[in-house]
């Protein structure tokens, strides 16, 4: 008897669940799961730019793995923490921290660079030569 | 097991640090004074990353703050250092030293 109450019960329950979705609770998985992808995606960025630093043989290989991976793997960490806060006032720190890495980290890449081949710093090349500074201007 | 967002943020945590102790490795062991830099760049992003990541594990997002100065701060060290390093000097005028660099290289 009780069997037959719960068999009757069951699909007058199940109505009632998929009626009403909370959608509150569907958001937030789909927020959590986006926050894993794009974190998963700017750490993989992060070490693999780590790795290059240590591996590369030559300076400016060197810098080329940190100043590309860093801006990207910044952006994609820091998207993933967006996604993860409440209230405004975090979300507008967030993306001044955004913006002004993806402002000055190019920018300070850039200057190592200068300032490297400025000082003379000789790049590993085969039987390439190395382009004149004034050429560039 | 509840909520997986802080043992999300907390490897995030642990694998921005295996990025960090890299970029000493580097920095440590670095053959010219440009790749020591470039470590010292690259760590203090990593720095600011942590620090952001750190504010959401104790709950409290005030380290955003922290990791805004420390990203300014950075920039202004890297190329600090690198005027000390090009010009032997932190008191030179940029405006008025770039015809002499210039000369310089050519």
């Amino acid at each position: 008897m009780f069997a037959q109450l719960i068999m009757a019960a069951e699909p007058v329950v199940h109505e009632a669940a998929s009626a009403s979705v909370d959608w509150s609770v569907v958001w937030s998985f789909i927020r959590n799961v986006l926050t894993v992808m794009s974190l998963a995606g700017g750490l993989f960025f992060v070490l693999a730019g780590a790795v290059g630093v240590i591996r590369l043989p030559d300076f400016y290989t060197r810098l080329h793995a940190a100043g590309m991976t860093d801006t990207l793997g910044a952006e994609l960490i820091l998207f993933g923490l967006i996604l993860q806060a409440d209230g405004w006032q975090v979300i507008a720190k967030l993306l001044l921290v955004a913006f002004f890495l993806f402002v000055t980290s190019p920018t300070a890449t850039h200057a190592v660079a200068y300032a490297a081949y400025k000082a003379g710093e000789k790049p590993l090349l085969g039987r390439w030569r190395a382009p004149a500074l004034e050429d560039e201007a | 097991m509840g909520d997986p967002m802080p043992y999300i943020m907390l490897a995030t945590a642990l694998f921005l640090i295996v990025g960090m102790v890299l970029m000493l490795t580097r920095l440590i062991g670095g053959p010219s004074l440009y790749d020591r830099l470039l470590a010292v760049n690259s760590f203090g992003t990593k720095t600011v990353l942590f620090l952001c990541v750190f504010g959401f594990i104790i709950d409290r997002p005030d380290g955003i703050d922290i990791a805004l100065l420390y990203a300014l701060m950075n920039f202004i060290a890297t190329i600090a250092v690198l005027k000390f390093f090009s010009y032997k000097a932190l008191a030179v005028d940029l405006r008025d030293v770039a015809d002499v660099s210039t000369e310089e290289v050519q």
